[in-house]
């Protein structure tokens, strides 16, 4: 509705059509300008094919480093499951009561299966390994005590409830010192926290860049339609509809540049696969990279659009607004 | 229809472009507004236009105050008149049938509705034939005639046009003022700021004369005073 003259009809909204084409006709117009604005993109390859590869490839790094991180939380998960505790039994601990104490652990169900090593095994095993089998010689007595090697029951594998068996094993009174030997598996999960850290560092630089790189861009194609903005001004456009094109051009950016990132993260995971799988057989494990589902890449299709919608908005609010007919 | 109620337009630094302008279009009234390069003549249609805000007083029209209209409620003002400039401000890598469309797709009219406005508006100008050419390929008095079709493709009740014969030879700015005289017949009030004294003179309405921003004289032309400059 006019606001200067009242009952003079503007545009669509007021002429004799139903809502339901109201709505048909503005999902046309948005079809319009979204087709053309891809058109435009089309019409200057180079410059499209730069802006898209800028940000699909700042999407692949941070989208490779979380797969690779996602994966080696998975492998470490199946590590895990091996988790055992050592039990020093006490010195004076001898042949029968070791025997009673592994009859009674085998009866706990926390308890998968457990295993003895006497104290004579224990120390043959470290001659040989260690390399001082001359300096054993020495010894008056074998100074190692007898061992008894607990696997926990699947249920119990995590470090908490592995740390709460290891409590209750060491109540036992042939048991003199019990250690859970899942050190290195902290270890390596303060690792892999960082590694997420970095990730999530990595990508939010990378985002704020391509933000920058979408609006920057955004920013050079409104100066070049400068006089087609001011002329729609002229005669009446709204701000918001000379947005729209902009808006459109910075969804396919983010679009295009989503499945390149996506292609590229195959590309990578693929030629990265040998050598991976040359790792895992050093552990004689059976190993394959997953992550690149449909949700993944649904995921990185939607962050690609958001990144490219918040830069060309940033853009249009900034530029649009600038350009006033004098 | 267009009341100016004791205008002044100072720009920054300073430079004085209208000062305590009164006067009072009325509707369905044609009026020519002159005087020489630098007297105010497109500051005055600027304001009407809102591209400047005045510095002191109102500019009203049909009634309501200019100040009062937002930023962002601009564009619904401008689609209420139709603008006519000297450079045409045509969209020069789209064709006649799409800068005369202009308007009527972004109010968002259908795609049937536009075709018949566009032509009804190129009909008018005498330009039905050359709709799908570029701008480029017409000449000055024709790409003018594409800038008053569009300005009158949504039927604007008021019509304000800057020196719109000022390239042009005097037979053809008579063809364009015939143009006008048209659409006054037809009940849209115009405004045409111009310094071609001659056309005035042949013309015979309403002029409004500025003079370092003051309005000289308001009132009918006979030709005989060419005493402004």
């Amino acid at each position: 509705m006019s606001l200067l003259f009242k009952g003079r009809p503007q545009g669509a909204k007021d002429s004799r059509v139903g809502l339901v084409q109201t709505l048909f006709m503005i999902c046309v117009a948005h079809v319009r300008q979204g087709l053309s604005s891809l058109g435009e993109l089309w019409r200057q390859p180079v410059a499209s094919v730069m802006t898209v590869a800028v940000l699909g490839l700042s999407i692949t790094l941070p989208s490779t480093l979380y797969i690779l991180v996602k994966n080696t939380e998975k492998i470490s998960a199946g590590w895990e499951q091996a988790s055992e505790i050592s039990l020093f039994l006490k010195k004076e601990t001898n042949a029968a009561s070791s025997q009673q104490l592994l009859t009674r652990l085998k009866t706990w169900p926390e308890i998968d299966s457990v295993t003895f090593i006497p104290a004579d095994d224990a120390l043959k095993e470290f001659q040989q390994l260690s390399g001082l089998g001359d300096a054993m010689a020495y010894l008056e007595a074998n100074p190692l005590p007898d061992v008894v090697l607990v696997t926990p029951a699947e249920k119990y594998v995590t470090p908490a409830a592995a740390q709460r068996l290891l409590e209750k094993l060491k109540q036992q009174r042939e048991v003199d010192v019990g250690k859970l030997d899942i050190e290195w598996l902290e270890r390596l999960y303060g690792l892999l926290d960082i590694a997420r850290e970095l990730v999530t560092l990595i990508g939010g630089l990378l985002f704020i860049s391509v933000v920058l790189i979408i609006g920057n861009t955004i920013r050079l194609n409104i100066l070049s339609k400068k006089d087609e903005i001011l002329v729609m001004k002229l005669v009446g456009a709204t701000d918001a509809f000379i947005h729209r094109p902009f808006l459109y051009t910075g969804f396919w950016y983010g679009l295009l540049g989503g499945l390149i990132a996506w292609l590229a993260v195959i590309i990578i995971l693929w030629w990265m696969d040998s050598s991976i799988q040359a790792f895992a057989s050093l552990y004689q494990k059976e190993f394959n990279i997953t992550g690149l589902t449909g949700s993944a890449l649904l995921t990185m299709l939607g962050l690609s659009v958001t990144l490219g919608l918040v830069g060309s908005l940033i853009s249009v609010q900034r530029h649009v607004r600038e350009i006033e007919p004098k | 229809m267009i009341k100016f109620e004791q205008v002044s337009k100072t720009y920054p630094g300073g430079q004085r472009a209208l000062s305590k302008v009164n006067f009072h279009v009325a509707p369905g009234e044609m009026a020519f507004l002159t005087g020489h390069s630098g007297a105010g003549k497109s500051t005055l249609l600027k304001l009407i236009s809102i591209m400047e805000r005045p510095t002191v007083g109102r500019v009203l029209i049909n009634g309501h105050d200019l100040n009062v209209i937002k930023r962002r409620q601009i564009a619904y003002i401008r689609r209420d008149i139709g603008m006519i400039f000297q450079s045409h401000q045509l969209l020069m890598d789209k064709s006649v049938f799409d800068n005369v469309a202009l308007p009527l797709i972004i109010e968002g009219y259908t795609h049937k509705e536009t075709s018949r406005r566009v032509h009804a508006a190129l009909d008018m100008v005498g330009l039905r034939a050359k709709a799908r050419d570029l701008p480029i390929m017409l000449s000055g008095g024709e790409q003018q005639r594409v800038g008053i079709a569009r300005a009158v493709v949504n039927k604007p009740p008021l019509l304000l046009a800057d020196e719109p014969t000022g390239n042009l030879d005097p037979k053809l700015s008579m063809e364009i003022v015939r143009l006008f005289e048209d659409f006054n017949q037809a009940g849209v009030s115009v405004l045409i700021a111009t310094h071609d004294l001659g056309l005035i003179a042949r013309m015979r309405y309403r002029t409004l004369t500025l003079k370092d921003g003051c309005m000289i004289t308001d009132g009918l032309d006979d030709g005989s005073q060419e005493s402004y400059s």
